[in-house]
This record gives C-alpha cells, structure tokens and sequence, in this order.
C-alpha cells in the first residue's frame, strides 16, 4: 500500500525547506512508504484511554530567577554568521512577509 | 490579477446593511529584566545583537529555561481579565521558518493556554459599558527584528537582503485572544479600540509591562467579518496584522466594514487572509499568501516541563491584584463629584493619577481637575509634552492651593506661582517669597488705594452711588494695577462700596 | 607493546591513571602525550576523531600539574584526558555533529558537561567521529568518512557513538562522553568491547548537546570499566539549571555502588530478564553469551527471575515516530543564516527562503533527510493524532511495563544489541535493518530510565558481545553495582579485560 507518494514527498520537503533532486524524491518515497507502514501500528495500541506521555519524567514548575546573566559578546555572536554588517546577520532578500 | 478590486462602501451605508463581528489578539511584551527562556537583558534600545545568548541566538545545543516572573506576570494578567488559570499547561513548538525566528520555531502555547475563558468590561466614551469575552491568554516569545537594506522603497519587497538583530528575540509575550464580539454594530471600531486601550491601562496597573504602544509593547492584531444580519451565521474574516497605536485600531476596524462591504456587494466573496495596515494611506492590503497553507506542525516543546500552578499561588496573586482601571475609574468619580464628560476628559487626558495625587496632596477634587485640565493642560499642550512630564509635582499643586484656599494668593497670584515652579524656582512657597507674590492682606493700604482711585474717576463714585454697579470693575482694575495684582479682588470690591457708601 | 612507557600508560584505567596522577607516578603532560601518541599511531586505522586538539589538551594537563606541584587539592580524574563526542560543544573547538552543514563551526560557548569537564581539569584529546546528528547505529552516515572497528577494521563501531566507542576500544582515551538518543552509547559499547552508560533522563544536563530528540537525548561516560564510568559519570552529573529537564535530585553514590560491586556478592539482588528483549533476531552467539552471564548472576547470589513487558514489542515503532519528529524542529535552526554552512541556489533569485532549502539540501545527508521528512509527516495536519499522538501514547504503555517489571525486579537485563558487529556498508541501504540494531536499546529511552552495556565475551565469530543492565529511573547506582560484580565475575573468567583479545593494531609505520 502506498501511503507517501512523490507528490507528498515534494509538499514535505518544502515544509522542511530542504531542496530535494529528482532521484532523492523518488528514493525517499520509497524508503517512507516502507517505514511509515512499519510504524503506524502504533495506532493499533494506543487507545483513547491511554494518556501521551510527552516529557519521560514528570516534572513540573522549573522556573529560572528573572535576574540577567552576561550576554554573549557581539564579535562572539556574529563569529560563526556566514555573513554579517554593522553587529548585524546579514541575510538574503526575505521575500515572504510574515 | 485582472479583477478591479471594488469600491469601498460608505461607513453608515455598510452598516445599514451588514453586522459587523470583530475579534482582536493583543500582544504586550511582558516588563521582565531577561528573555522569556534566557537571561539576556531585555532593556530597549540597546546595541544591535548585544542582548544576546545561546539562547535567544538558538545556537545549536542551546536549550531554554522558563522565566518564572513571565509566567507570575502571565498569570496576573489572566486574573485581571477574570480567567480560569490552568492547573497544568505546556508549551509546544510552532514551526516556521523565517530569518527573525532563530530556531525556525516559536516557542508558544497552542491548545493549552496558561488563561482561559474570561471577561472584561469596557467603557466606551459616551460611558457605556460593553463585555468583551476572552477565550484565552497564552505566553509565547518574540521574534528578531529584520531591517531591509538595498530596497528602493525600504519595503521587504525589492530588498537585496536584510539584516537581522536579535535583541527582542525571547522577549516574553503574552498574547490576548476575545472571542468574536458581536452585537455592537456600527460601534466596532470604538470598542476596538477602547478594547486595546483598557488592557494597555490593565498592564500598567498589572505593573506587568510599560506598554508603550510606540515601542511596539501592545500590539494588535484584529479580526473583522461581516455578515447580512445578527442571526445570520459567522463571514468570513480578515486579519489585519500589527495594527499599533489606538487611533489606527479603530481606523482599520472602519476601513475593513466599508472594504468588506464593497467586496460583498460585487457580489464577491471576503478571503480569509492577513493583511497589512498602512497607517499612511488607512487602507489595508493583502498579504502574500503562504505556500505553507499554515501547516505549523504544531507539538509539546519536550525541552520545558509543564507549568501547573498550584491553586496556593494563584490566589496569592489574585490578592495582590491592583484595583482594575474601570473599577477604579468608577469609584473616583463618585469620590470626586465629576460629571461623566468631566471624568472622561479626565481619562482622555492621562490625569487620573495626577489628579488622584494632588487630592491627595490637600486640593479639593475640584481644584486639582482645574488646575490640571485648565492651566497645566494648556501648558503641556503649547509645550507639546504629556502632563505628567511637566516639571511640576501634584504635590506642588497642592500646596500651590492651599495658598489658594488659605487666602494667601488669588488666583492670578497663584498662575504667577506656578509658572515660577514651572521654570524651576522651587516650591508655591518659595516662589512666592521669592518673587514677592502674596496677596496685600493690609486693608489699610488697600483703603488707601481705592481711595486714590475713587479720587481720580469722581464721576464714577456718583454712578455707583446711583445705583450703577458696573463701573466697580474700573475702580477694581485701577486698585490692581496700583497693587501690581497683589490684591484680593474680593476685598478691594468690598472696601469700594463701603467707601462710596461712606463718602 | 608493554615495555613501551607510552603505551603502558594508554592500556590503563582511568581510575588507575588516576591513583598513578595522585602519587606522582606520571604527569598529566606525560599521559596525555602517550594519548596523544597513540591517536596519531593508530587513528588513520580507526578514523575515530574529527578532531584532535593536541596543543590544548597539553596546556591543561600542564596546568594541571603545575597545581598539583603546588598541591592544590584536585578532582580525582584531574589530568586523565578524555575525548568528546563532536554532537557536545565546546568552546573554542570545532563541533560538526558529523555533518557538513556545521563544517567549520565554532561554538562560542561550552556545554555544561563540557564546563565540568575542564573544571575537573580534564584535557580535551578531541572531538570524536559519529553518524550525523547522532542519526545512525553504524558511525556510516558521518560525514566526515567511517570510523572502523578495533575488532575488525572491516566492521562498524556501533552508532552513533562509534567514534567514542572506537576511540576507548583503540586505547587512543582512557574515557569518552557519548551521547544515546536510542542506544548511541550502548550499542557501540557492544560492539567494541566497550563499556557504555546511558544515564537517567535528566541526569547529565543536556545544554550544550546538539539536539537530535530533546525527550530521548542523554550524555553519558564511555570507559573500559564499569568503575571508570561510575568516576565520570560524577563528573558530568547532577542539576543544572540551565536544562529544564535537568533532575533536581543529587546523584546516587555511583562510585561507591561499583566499588561495592567490585565485591562480586549480588545476594537478595533481583535480576529480570525480559523475555521480549531474548529471542527471535539475536544472533546464537549473542543468547549463549547472555545464558552464561546470567549464570554469573546467579552465582553470585542473585534471584533471575522472568519478566514480560508485552508493549516493547511496539517500541521500535513509537521511537521512530518521536525521533523524526522532535528532529525535524531541532534541526530545523540549521539554515545557513546564523552560523555554519550557507549555499546559495545555482539558479534563480537568492532569497533566505531558497538559500535555506539549498543548504540544507546540500548540507545534510541521506539519514538526516530521511528521518526530518519523516518527522515533518508525522507531525503535519492530519497524521498528528495518528502518527506523533499515537507514540507517544504507546511511551506510557512502555512507561507501564518498566513501572510493572521494575516490581518484580532491581534491575532488568537483556542482551545490548541483537548481532555483533557488521560488516561496514552491509545494512547501508536497508534503513529498517539497521534501526532494528537499536531493538533493545530504545525502551530506556521511551521510558527514560537508566541503562548500562558491559562486554560480556566474544559470539562465535569472535566478535564482542555486550550485557544491558536497565534500572528504575534515578537508580543509576544499581547499574554500577550490578555491572561492576558482573565485570568482576567475567575478568575472573577471562584472567583479564576481554579488550586483551582484540588484535593489536597496526601502528604507523607498519603495515597490516
């Protein structure tokens, strides 16, 4: 049964802004059919009275003091940006509005 | 692109005819001294890039660590706007990519909000009090702020590349979801914007933010759909995004009803986007439209563990709770005998704590609202400041009327006073030494005045005696002058009969 | 190779490195150079680094001696070198996670396990190899080359971790930081003879760890000895407030557990072996292995009793739903506008939105798209309930198991990986196979609880097999002492560490 299609590969790897060529669409909606069928039997067990369990332990109320701490230094923070101006990240034209 | 985009409708004509809904997401930055999940500094208008860590920067390895004041903050302002507070919530990530956000993921609360389901009545001008529904109060951190660089018109359009500073990135937000507000017609824009000025006054009574709308503190984003009639179901809607001071709420309120109007008389359909409010033009526009379809892939932030306020700390806060601005509002006025369009000039000044001071300072509630909407308001205007910048105190003004009430100066003397406290002369008492201003108390030298003046105009003395009453204020006048002000109108008025009558 | 100083020093413990550095036997200089030594001897071989930071790691084992000339009091590992997993970051020192979308990058801070580290007066031979962003049981999808097996040149370290796995296993350190997301310390400590612990989640904060899955992640010691784990797990441990899901508590006495264990004497302990976790896909060499260890057990005086936990068995399922998904949003940051690698389109106009999928088109490899479309489905409207909500649902079950079994049981046991080590590329282009490597490994995660890999002998083809101890959450301590008294039985057996099989490696300058 093909759930993932070449198609849904394509709308995925623009959601997770990854260029893909033409071979690695077709080789990853193979490869996701096969996995996706594999795991989604974990629908079979997981019924409506079980809770999710989203965090391994239960803990609850970790709370930070709001007391300011040393920041990074600008030259520090700018030193790995592949492109910067005036203590500034300077990054391509962005063409969508948000 | 070939369709014309219609005419707009006339205001009244589109609410002859359609109900209009609205709906509003207020967003207030939150007054903590660091980020939301790091200890970055929040302080505005610092360097760009300076108030910065692994955090807020989300360098790889970098994980967030909850700023407890936010969260105490958050769960004030859910009390004001009389919300349930969770007894357990989470974050989740929001993803979406864009330059501002360093993770390519806002950390927020998605469908388990710290507040939910609660109220808020405002007073709309006239005083009218409408209840505005909340469905919910979230906490969320802000995003980067781009600056586009190359563009010929400086907007994202055209742009050659921008360039990105994260000092407001993990600002904590919280973010003020209503339910639609319905049933107030052609009155929309007015409870809009009275809707964002009320909670801009909650959070500086909350003490929780300055919010400064021309900081960008308080932003609104708000929702507005038309329909036929009130029993007609929901239309769709628009979201006019960053809509920032008072004035433009309520603008683009009236601007989306004729808009919306116009697209549905033509016959058309509303779409439901985002658009942009031009603050020059008052229009709205569209905004790109996303390939994304708003797919945010929304799930449990696994890096915080869940907040769950135990009930003991929620009603410690609830009893900390200052009063809220339209209760305190209400029970001034009582307190201080204000007619209603008195009391919203009050309001529409910003004098309430000025005045509520210099009552408390000895003034009658009178007096301190002359003072402050007469004198000092004229001042401030020619002066182009905000009262409360003036360089006078309320307790100055008190004091400046006790003179006042005590007799010691008139009321000419006591503008000469204050305007030495305005430039700077010290305190009512010392300028009053200081420039000699005191009322002459001397009924001697004031009889010896008006005698001198009753002397100089003769034919007066015969009028008044005649019964003519109104040549009394030249003889007054006369008297001022010779006393250079100094005198007690009053008294002089008194002693001019008694000596006519004399005489 | 014995009479040789330098190489004497790279066969010690760390803990007998340590009472040598304590007495004055040697300097910290002196056995970070022999380290040293030994890396540029046999690292061509085994290609278990990314990076060596020789320069750095001799100026703090000169500190390191000058204050102890001065005597000052020290940590007890103070001068013993360790290397560190290249997913961990350290200040001043390249960090890729393997990959080539962080080629060059240099982080501006430490993490936290790091920062200990160096407070301990540790020095940083260097960072080791891994399968990018920690995605991988092999080492493979690195993308800086393989790393190759001690054992077997011709055969996979384990992964992730298999360049801190190799490293220990190749006496090129003494001690290694790995990370296990599913079984990335554990595995590789099979498969090379190794010694690997996977602490409570929460017990070594995670700030500074390049995320892969935020709820599964955690650090912990790679070592040739259970003991010298329990020394560096100490190290590395306890709160940290900057990791949210850093536990509260202190650690428990984890040294003192294994001394104790060194004893041999397991009376009243209760081993449970967990049936789902023994059978069907373990190789005949691995079982037999597991028979015999149990049979220590029991001679030492434990009760081996049998456990079920009946939902493990969709555990596979439920990890390679949550992994994609949390990965898919922590790494969504890699996007060349803030630090590392930046690819601008070949065609077009360059916009961030394109610049970022061209980077991250070049810049990640095959396993790291795979698993971040993978999780992007999982993730995405209409599949959440069914896919990412379904996971996590099916985590309480196992949760449930762990809470069930760990009534019957101290401590529950299984073999740590199904097979030894493979051949490299053998399971490259079956992404299924190779997840099934991680079978045993990946309950602990789900459930958070702690776990352990000791090598426990060699399967028929005279490769390492490896023995996974698991506790309840914060009981670290019983996988040390459990561990230890196991460790203890089998070198009695063996007359020595199983690490004196493996062949000895051709050093430079040789040929093999």
């Amino acid at each position: 049964m093909s759930t993932i299609s070449r198609e849904e590969v394509a709308r995925l790897a623009g959601l997770a802004r990854i260029d893909l060529t033409e071979s690695e669409l077709t080789r990853l909606a193979g490869e996701l059919d096969v996995i996706v069928d594999s795991v989604a039997k974990v629908s079979e067990i997981a019924t409506d009275d079980v809770a999710a369990t989203s965090h391994p332990l239960p803990l609850t109320n970790v709370f930070r003091a709001d007391v300011p701490e040393e920041p990074l230094p600008v030259a520090d923070a700018l030193a790995g940006a592949p492109s910067a101006e005036g203590g500034r990240f300077a990054v391509p034209q962005i063409l969508e509005e948000d | 692109m070939s369709t014309t985009t219609p005419p707009l409708v006339d205001y009244d004509d589109a609410l002859a005819r359609f109900d209009p809904v609205i709906g509003i997401e207020v967003h207030v930055e939150l007054g903590t001294a660091t980020k939301m999940f790091d200890g970055a500094s929040t302080e505005f208008g610092a360097e760009p890039n300076t108030q910065v860590t692994p955090v807020s920067l989300g360098l790889p390895g970098a994980l967030p660590a909850l700023n407890g004041k936010a969260v105490e903050s958050a769960i004030k302002i859910g009390l004001a706007l009389n919300c349930e507070i969770a007894e357990l919530c989470r974050f989740a990530r929001k993803n979406y990519f864009y330059p501002d956000v360093p993770k390519n993921f806002q950390t927020s609360q998605y469908d388990e909000p710290i507040a939910f389901d609660g109220w808020i009545d405002i007073e709309l001008d006239d005083g009218e009090v409408v209840r505005v529904e909340i469905e919910r109060a979230h906490m969320e951190e802000d995003a980067g702020k781009n600056t586009h660089v190359g563009g010929a018109t400086g907007r994202i359009h055209g742009a050659e590349y921008s360039l990105v500073d994260y000092n407001r990135a993990g600002i904590p937000l919280v973010e003020i979801v209503t339910r639609p507000i319905t049933g107030v017609g052609e009155r929309a824009p007015e409870v809009a914007r009275a809707y964002v000025q009320t909670l801009r006054d909650i959070f500086r009574a909350l003490d929780v933010s300055e919010a400064r709308m021309e900081r960008g503190n308080v932003r609104a984003d708000v929702n507005v759909s038309l329909r036929a009639t009130p029993e007609a179901p929901l239309g769709t809607r628009t979201e006019t995004k960053n809509v920032n001071s008072f004035r433009s709420v309520e603008r683009a309120v009236r601007h989306e009803i004729s808009r919306q109007a116009g697209v549905l008389d033509a016959g058309r359909t509303v779409t439901q986007e985002t658009r942009h409010w031009h603050e020059d033009t008052g229009v709205t526009t569209a905004g790109r439209v996303k390939s994304d379809a708003e797919d945010y892939r929304y799930f449990p932030e696994p890096d915080l563990v869940p907040v769950a306020p135990s009930r003991a700390w929620v009603e410690e806060i609830r009893a900390t709770l200052p009063e809220m601005p339209v209760a305190r509002r209400r029970r001034l006025q009582t307190e201080w005998g204000y007619a209603d369009a008195e009391m919203r000039d009050v309001v529409n000044a910003g004098a309430i704590e000025l005045i509520e001071a210099t009552v408390a300072a000895g003034a009658a509630p009178a007096a301190a609202r002359k003072w402050w909407m007469g004198e000092l308001a004229r001042t401030a205007k020619t002066e182009g400041v905000e009262l409360a910048d003036l360089p006078v105190t309320p307790e100055q003004i008190g004091q400046l009327q006790q003179l006042v009430d005590a007799g010691r100066v008139n009321d000419k003397l006591a503008r000469q006073v204050l305007s030495g406290v305005l430039a700077g002369e010290g305190s009512p008492e010392e300028v009053v030494t200081a420039r000699g201003l005191e009322v002459v108390s001397d009924d001697g030298a004031l009889v010896a005045a008006v005698d001198e003046a009753l002397a100089a105009q003769p034919d007066v003395v015969e009028k008044i005696r005649g019964g003519n009453q109104g040549p009394i204020g030249a003889i007054i006048g006369a008297v001022m002058k010779a006393t250079r002000g100094q005198a007690d109108a009053g008294r002089v008025r008194e002693i001019v009969l008694e000596r006519v009558q004399q005489g | 190779m014995a009479t040789q100083p330098s190489s004497d020093l790279t066969r010690r413990t760390a803990a007998q490195l340590a009472e040598a550095l304590r007495a004055g036997e040697v300097t910290s200089v002196e056995v970070t150079q022999a380290h040293l030594d030994r890396i540029a001897a046999v690292d061509g071989a085994v290609h278990a680094f990314l990076h060596v930071c020789a320069e750095e790691a001799l100026a703090t084992a000169r500190e390191v001696d000058a204050r102890r000339a001065a005597g000052e009091e020290l940590h007890p590992l103070a001068g013993v070198p360790i290397a560190v997993k290249d997913v961990v970051v350290t200040k001043g020192l390249p960090t890729t996670a393997g990959s080539k979308i962080l080629e060059g990058w240099v982080p501006p801070y430490d993490a936290t396990l790091v920062e200990r580290l160096r407070a301990a007066g540790l020095p940083i031979l260097g960072k080791t190899n891994m399968d990018e962003f920690a995605m991988g049981s092999s080492t493979e999808h690195s993308a800086y080359g393989n790393t190759h097996n001690p054992w077997d040149l011709d055969r996979i370290p384990g992964g992730s971790g298999g360049g801190s796995a190799a490293a220990l296993a190749a006496y090129e350190a003494p001690l290694a930081i790995g990370t296990d997301t599913g079984g990335s310390i554990r595995q590789p400590g099979a498969v090379t003879g190794t010694v690997g612990v996977k602490p409570t989640y929460g017990g070594v904060s995670r700030y500074g760890l390049i995320a892969l899955a935020s709820s599964l992640d955690q650090a912990g010691p790679v070592t040739r000895t259970v003991l010298d784990s329990a020394l560096l797990h100490e190290v590395i441990g306890g709160h940290d407030p900057r990791d949210a899901t850093s536990l509260p508590e202190d650690l428990p006495g984890l040294v003192a557990a294994a001394r104790a264990g060194q004893g041999g004497d397991l009376t009243g302990v209760r081993v449970g072996v967990v049936d789902e976790l023994n059978g069907e896909g373990y190789q005949p060499g691995v079982r037999a292995r597991f028979e015999e260890s149990l049979e220590l057990l029991r001679g030492a005086g434990a009760e081996v009793v049998h456990v079920s936990c009946p939902h493990f068995g969709h555990a596979l399922a439920a990890y390679y739903l949550i992994l994609p998904s949390e990965a898919s949003s922590n790494l969504a940051k890699f996007d060349g506008m803030r630090f590392g690698l930046r690819v601008e389109p070949t065609e077009g106009t360059v916009t961030a939105e394109r610049v970022m999928a061209a980077t991250r088109g070049q810049g990640f490899g095959d396993e790291v798209k795979r698993r971040i479309i993978l999780g992007t489905y999982a993730l995405s409207a209409g599949y959440y309930d069914a896919y990412y909500g379904s996971a996590q649902k099916v985590r309480t079950l196992i949760q449930q198991d762990f809470a069930a079994a760990f009534e019957q049981a101290d401590v529950l046991v299984s073999p740590t990986a199904p097979t030894t080590a493979f051949k490299l590329g053998e399971k490259l282009d079956d992404p299924l196979a190779m997840y099934l490597n991680d079978v045993a490994t990946i309950p602990a995660n789900l459930a958070g609880v702690p776990g352990m890999s000791l090598p426990n002998g060699l399967s028929d083809d005279g490769l390492p097999v490896g023995f996974q101890i698991l506790a309840p959450a914060r009981a670290d301590d019983r996988l040390y002492r459990v561990g230890a008294a196991l460790e203890t039985l089998l070198e009695r057996e063996w007359g020595g560490p199983l690490l004196n099989r493996a062949p000895e490696l051709a050093t430079e300058g040789t040929t093999r």
